[in-house]
């Protein structure tokens, strides 16, 4: 070996070590480690996303096969024609803003009071996170069957603990179907905004709040100039992440209501759209008008508005 | 260690004294926080607790009003969620279910952590519009991709196939993992990564060594959040299985509707389904606190 490894290294200095070539291969050491799950989610969500857009401008009803052909913009007109349609995109619009909001709120709130040390604290919290670790389905089966029920479920059955026998008996999902899966969603959302918010009020620096006592501000006073700023970023993550799921809620609606009452939201309808009337043309168009929105707006938030994108430059 | 910390006053360890927090010292004064903090707690848990124990009474028991608290409690629920008098056995979509939440699990972090590491520790230029990438597919309802999803797995035999769903699920969970990933992995000490190298290391045995050992909290976290998220998830199960691969939250649901409603049989599937979940996420409370305010923020 000791004897041929010489000659081996007789061979003139390889062409491609220019500058500008080292510094390619560097980005491309840089990005190889990228590529494995950049390729995989272009794979799965993209080209699928691709395809819908393609079945947008088509008929096609699975129930008629062959009528399938060419629809142009027939089923957007639809889309943007049909009232039911419509009302789903206010009802998740609606749905989302009240729930993130709400929980945000009660989160802040929730976490500000964990974030004092009294006793049992660390029990409070196991109590408080257990809402967002129960399986969707089953809390939506829990505020439908045990909870929500008019002749047995839990409420109804404190008010007749209240005051008697003769105690109103509401049916709180007809009553109020929208109000009450907005309750369920805030019972199972307030734990998560109320984790996130605590490890914000957590990461607090000590010194600045130390100072600010010295110098005798009121806790009023503490909590708008010092501790609202530092909150910002993780109000506003919690409003996207929330934002994120709550938007796509299917759980909830499917079990609560049925989409039944006025609570029907996008990914309901465009779920029986799909699944129910076989219109795969008219339920991709809606999709593709859910994402068209969602990513509008979510840019303008993210890219305007918020903080979260415009931290350290990186280690560039 | 008492007097080792006696000697050495807070700053030695200023997160560990807790009683010099400022908040500490504001809630002296108003016990009645502390109060109003556990009547929150309770409430936010009475309907689990309320589900539990209905799990635990007799049908008739279960559908009383005003409720009743105190009845006996049987395991009868629990015997007929398993099968034991009835119909179906929970445990092939437990098992479907356990299935594609780890596989799916285990194939986010072996994604993830390289990406990650591409972001944060040696980033590619225009990482941040990456990142927005990453976090925009989430963006995309699940539903707008869901036909072509379902049409292809028809076309390839993949329907009622529990690997459709590992795929599906490592999909979804992918973004949220490389955020979180991303801010853990910007903590390790850029000196460990600069020995390394110098040693010779290639970015395998980097990630292997240096990175997944220092990272190794934050990875807990990630994994403890998509093993939820995936164990949670209904639509694409509901669409994409039938029979065969059907998920634990599927089998919840049809078990509502096909034999009407059995108030106490119900809060038990609801009980033992949530349980996997609510054992990890009690256990690693301190992981998931770490993981959801995910540095975002760091």
């Amino acid at each position: 070996m000791t004897a041929i490894a010489p000659t081996a290294q007789t061979t003139p200095a390889r062409p491609d070590r220019t500058p500008t070539a080292m510094r390619r291969a560097g980005d491309w050491s840089r990005r190889a480690p990228l590529l494995p799950a950049l390729v995989f989610l272009i794979v799965i969500t993209q080209l699928p996303f691709v395809a819908t857009l393609v079945i947008s401008f088509m008929d096609w009803n699975s129930l008629y096969p062959d009528q399938r052909g060419f629809a142009g913009v027939g089923n957007y007109v639809d889309v943007f024609t049909d009232a039911t349609l419509r009302d789903s995109v206010i009802t998740t619009i609606v749905l989302t803003v009240s729930v993130v909001l709400i929980s945000l709120l009660l989160g802040l709130g929730i976490a500000l009071l964990l974030n004092r040390s009294f006793r049992g604290r660390g029990a409070v919290r196991t109590l408080m996170i257990a809402p967002f670790l129960v399986v969707p389905v089953a809390a939506a089966l829990l505020w439908k069957h045990a909870l929500f029920n008019p002749e047995y479920g839990l409420l109804n059955g404190v008010l007749t603990w209240i005051s008697g026998s003769d105690a109103p008996q509401p049916d709180w999902i007809t009553e109020a179907p929208l109000a009450a899966v907005i309750a369920s969603l805030v019972w199972q959302w307030t734990p998560f905004m109320m984790l996130i918010l605590l490890a914000g009020l957590q990461s607090q620096p000590l010194d600045a709040l130390e100072a600010a006592k010295v110098d005798g501000a009121s806790a009023l006073q503490t909590f708008r100039y010092l501790t609202l700023p530092h909150m910002r970023r993780y109000l506003e993550l919690g409003a996207l992440l929330g934002s994120i799921y709550i938007v796509q809620n299917f759980d909830a609606v499917f079990t609560l209501t049925s989409g039944g009452l006025g609570t029907a939201n996008l990914p309901y309808t465009i779920y029986t759209t799909f699944y129910q009337a076989h219109d795969y043309g008219r339920a991709s168009a809606a999709g593709v008008v859910v994402v068209a929105g969602t990513i509008a707006i979510a840019t303008f938030a993210l890219r305007v508005v918020s903080s979260l994108f415009r931290e350290e430059e990186g280690r560039a | 260690m008492s007097t080792v910390i006696a000697t050495k006053p807070e700053t030695a360890a200023p997160h560990k004294a807790k009683a010099t927090r400022p908040g500490a010292a504001r809630g002296r004064g108003a016990p009645l926080l502390g109060l109003l903090a556990w009547i929150v707690g309770i409430l936010f848990f009475l309907p689990v607790a309320w589900m539990v124990l209905t799990a635990f009474h007799s049908e008739q028991d279960a559908a009383t009003n005003p409720p009743s608290v105190a009845a006996d409690l049987t395991l009868q629920g629990f015997r007929e969620f398993f099968g034991a008098t009835s119909g179906a056995s929970p445990w092939p979509p437990l098992i479907n279910s356990a299935t594609a939440s780890i596989v799916s699990t285990l194939l986010v972090l072996a994604l993830a952590i390289p990406a990650a590491y591409a972001l944060s520790i040696r980033p590619v230029r225009k990482w941040t519009d990456v990142l927005f990438f990453f976090l925009s597919t989430k963006m995309l309802p699940v539903v707008a991709g869901l036909l072509p999803v379902y049409l292809i797995a028809q076309q390839v035999g993949m329907l009622d196939n529990v690997w459709t769903l590992v795929i599906l699920y490592t999909s979804m969970n992918l973004p949220i993992a490389v955020w979180m990933m991303r801010s853990f992995l910007a903590e390790v000490p850029i000196e460990i990564l600069e020995a390394a190298a110098i040693d010779g290391a290639g970015l395998l045995t980097v990630l292997r060594r240096v990175i997944v050992p220092v990272a190794m909290p934050g990875i807990a976290a990630t994994a403890l959040i998509c093993f939820i998220f995936s164990w949670n998830e209904m639509l694409f199960a509901r669409v994409l299985t039938g029979v065969v691969a059907q998920t634990a939250p599927v089998f919840l649901t049809s078990f509502v509707t096909s034999q009407g409603l059995f108030l106490a049989k119900v809060c038990a599937a609801a009980t033992a389904i949530s349980l996997p979940v609510l054992a990890a996420g009690f256990a690693a409370q301190d992981k998931l606190v770490q993981g959801l305010s995910l540095g975002a923020v760091k």
